[in-house]
């Protein structure tokens, strides 16, 4: 199978966070970035499929310069080559104008399965992976939780997530796009021989003019959401902090739990 | 004057979930700032008596799409019919309640009409004249403000106990708002072939029992590691849980998970450690009396919900924990 995965470079939300000086976004000078989490699996599950049957991955990223570090790892992990959306005309871009960029980009070859994360950890639309099966012509099924190909290869077993504990198990005719969910399997590590062959892999750059895209079609132009601000929750929300080392504050909040709150 | 249409999920049998009418309520207090009444949709089979409970309240119609291949949900079926309707009628704004059915469809619903995509919405605000809604990012961390420009619908589905299901506005003992078939097309043929449905390993531990839980997220940092949790449990007497990441890696089996896709507890004291506290994981515990979090990082969301919190290692405070509690326990 020929298998496009697409992976989104997203700060590590663990790291201490300021909002930038336009108050639109986070300072991301300094800020470590990770590849978002639903997006490991569905490169560990493309990459299982490929060897499985005897075909490849090709990673496509859209971001800035900084991606390249991440589809890096992806080529060292066993992806054959990459392809970097790299363009300012892309940036700030909602659901619907990453999906349509990213849509030309994978439209020009020809995969069997395109896999996404399920879930981007930074702006958490839900949605880019099935606006690029809109783009495609292609059915979609979000929140995957198992694959398995079909005899003949011209089917797919999926395992869709719902609320309340039940999966949805469907056949999806091939090709697809399908919106891996974290928990789908166990992502590998890089091998010392991964990461040195990953050192000679091709990563493409593709920019808006290359893809034949309209740049006012695109990135924040051709959105119709735009972030305004972003901002912490109200101070004064949150909880009692309960000071001092490890020992004075585990005794202070026995204390509140058994006086205040009633509850030991 | 606006229009306002919000699509309702309904349930298997025909009723209509807490979360739907959240939705409706959304709806309602959209077309109040902009003018006009909401108008409910409903997709499904043998609809009639959830249409006439639905158009008990105050809206400007109940729009029915009742059709065998509605009757399960499938997101070439619900497209189908949903795409040209919107297309002939041109809403302004579909309100959907933010669920993992909604966010499988809704997203290619929007890119086959080109409509803005505004998901897991928790509310808006009006300033200047302007729309603002707000949503959670960035791990919860941060609240967004986002605005939609251009031309053309807006869709948008609402997070889950943003807008209270009891403030959605009734009509009185005799009103009734106008009942209608949906207009237009047959519902276009399943991109996907149903199989069936499967429960995910059946939840063997009902926590929803327990008065005391330690949970315990990927801050713990390995299965070798959750000796300090047990320790605590044990002091407690309470049950241990977890957010997704410790079940994904293993750590510990799926019947612990808290969360949308695991269990929804509200025990009397319920102590979280190393957990962020995402908002799939707040919606499996926010209602537990009272919500203790253990964290290095004072910015992580969890102490947002937590009634009282530490900031620190938990593999130092978990011990000094235990043994405050079993010095108090005597
Ligand atoms: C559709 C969908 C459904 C989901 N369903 C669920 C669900 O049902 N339940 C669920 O929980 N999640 C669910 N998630 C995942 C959710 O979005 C979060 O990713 C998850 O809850 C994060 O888990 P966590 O807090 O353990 O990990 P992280 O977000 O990685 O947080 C780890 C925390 O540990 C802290 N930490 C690290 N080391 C230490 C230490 N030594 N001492 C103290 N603190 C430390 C860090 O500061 C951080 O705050 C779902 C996601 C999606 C997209
Ligand atoms: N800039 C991007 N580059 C590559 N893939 C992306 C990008 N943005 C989103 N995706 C993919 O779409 C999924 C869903 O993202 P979102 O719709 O932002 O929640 C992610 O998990 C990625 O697989």
């Amino acid at each position: 199978m020929r298998i496009a995965v697409c992976i989104k470079q997203v700060p590590n939300t663990e790291a201490r966070l300021r909002v930038g000086r336009d108050g639109k976004w986070v300072e991301e000078e300094d800020l470590p970035f990770v590849i978002n989490e639903s997006d490991e699996y569905a490169l560990e599950e493309g990459l299982a499929l490929a060897e499985k049957t005897g075909g490849e991955v090709v990673v496509f990223s859209l971001g800035p310069d900084r991606v390249k570090e991440a589809l890096r790892k992806t080529l060292a992990l066993g992806a054959t080559r990459a392809v970097h959306l790299n363009d300012p005309a892309f940036a700030g871009g909602d659901a619907l104008a990453t999906g349509r960029a990213l849509a030309a980009a994978l439209a020009r070859e020809n995969f069997d399965l395109v896999l996404t994360g399920s879930q981007s950890d930074d702006v958490r639309w839900g949605g880019t992976g099935s606006v690029i099966a809109g783009h495609l012509g292609w059915p979609h099924v979000w929140l995957v939780m198992g694959v398995e190909l079909e005899e003949g290869g011209k089917s797919l077993k999926v395992t869709r997530e719902m609320e309340s504990g039940v999966n949805e198990i469907s056949r999806v005719p091939v090709p697809a796009v399908l919106e891996i969910q974290a928990g789908i399997n166990h992502p590998r590590y890089a091998s010392l021989k991964g990461i040195m062959a990953a050192k000679k892999k091709e990563i493409a750059p593709a920019s808006a003019a290359d893809l034949g895209l309209d740049p006012g079609k695109v990135g924040a132009a051709g959105s119709r959401v735009e972030i305004v601000s972003v901002a912490f929750p109200d101070a004064g929300s949150g909880a009692q902090i309960l000071e001092g080392d490890a020992k004075a504050a585990a005794a202070k909040l026995v204390e509140k739990l058994q006086k205040e709150a009633r509850v030991l | 004057m606006a229009k306002i249409w919000v699509v309702l999920q309904l349930r298997e049998g025909g009723q209509v979930p807490r979360i739907s009418w959240e939705a409706l309520a959304a709806g309602q207090k959209l077309a109040a700032a902009l003018g006009g009444k909401a108008e409910a949709v409903l997709l499904g089979s043998g609809l009639d008596s959830v249409a006439g409970e639905v158009a008990k309240n105050d809206l400007g119609a109940v729009h029915v799409a009742d059709h065998e291949a509605l009757r399960g949900y499938t997101p070439g079926a619900y497209v189908g019919v949903l795409a040209p309707a919107i297309q002939a009628a041109k809403p302004d704004y579909v309100v959907f309640p933010h669920t993992y059915q909604s966010v499988d469809y809704v997203p290619r619903l929007a890119q086959s009409v080109d409509a803005g995509l505004i998901t897991d919405a928790t509310g808006f605000e009006q300033t200047g004249g302007e729309l603002l809604w707000k949503r959670p990012v960035l791990g919860g961390k941060l609240q967004a403000k986002v605005r939609v420009k251009g031309e053309g619908v807006v869709f948008v589905s609402v997070q889950a106990g943003s807008f209270p299901a009891d403030s959605v506005v009734k009509l009185g003992e005799e009103g009734e708002s106008s009942v209608q078939a949906l207009g237009g097309t047959d519902p276009v043929g399943a991109d996907r072939e149903i199989l069936g449905y499967e429960e995910v390993g059946g939840d063997q531990v009902d926590l929803t029992k327990a008065d005391v839980i330690v949970a315990v997220g990927r801050g713990v940092g390995g299965a070798d590691k959750m000796g300090v949790v047990e320790d605590l449990a044990k002091a407690l007497g309470a049950e241990i849980a977890a957010s997704r990441p410790v079940i994904d890696n293993g750590w510990l089996p799926r019947d612990r998970q808290i969360g949308s896709s695991g269990q929804t507890v509200a025990p009397k004291l319920y102590l979280a450690a190393g957990i962020s506290g995402a908002i799939q994981h707040l919606v499996g515990m926010k209602g537990s009396s009272v919500i203790v979090a253990i964290n290095k990082d004072p910015g992580a969301p969890i102490f947002n919900v937590a009634h009282y919190g530490i900031v620190g290692d938990l593999h130092e405070v978990l011990p000094a924990l235990t043994e405050a509690v079993k010095a108090a326990k005597g």
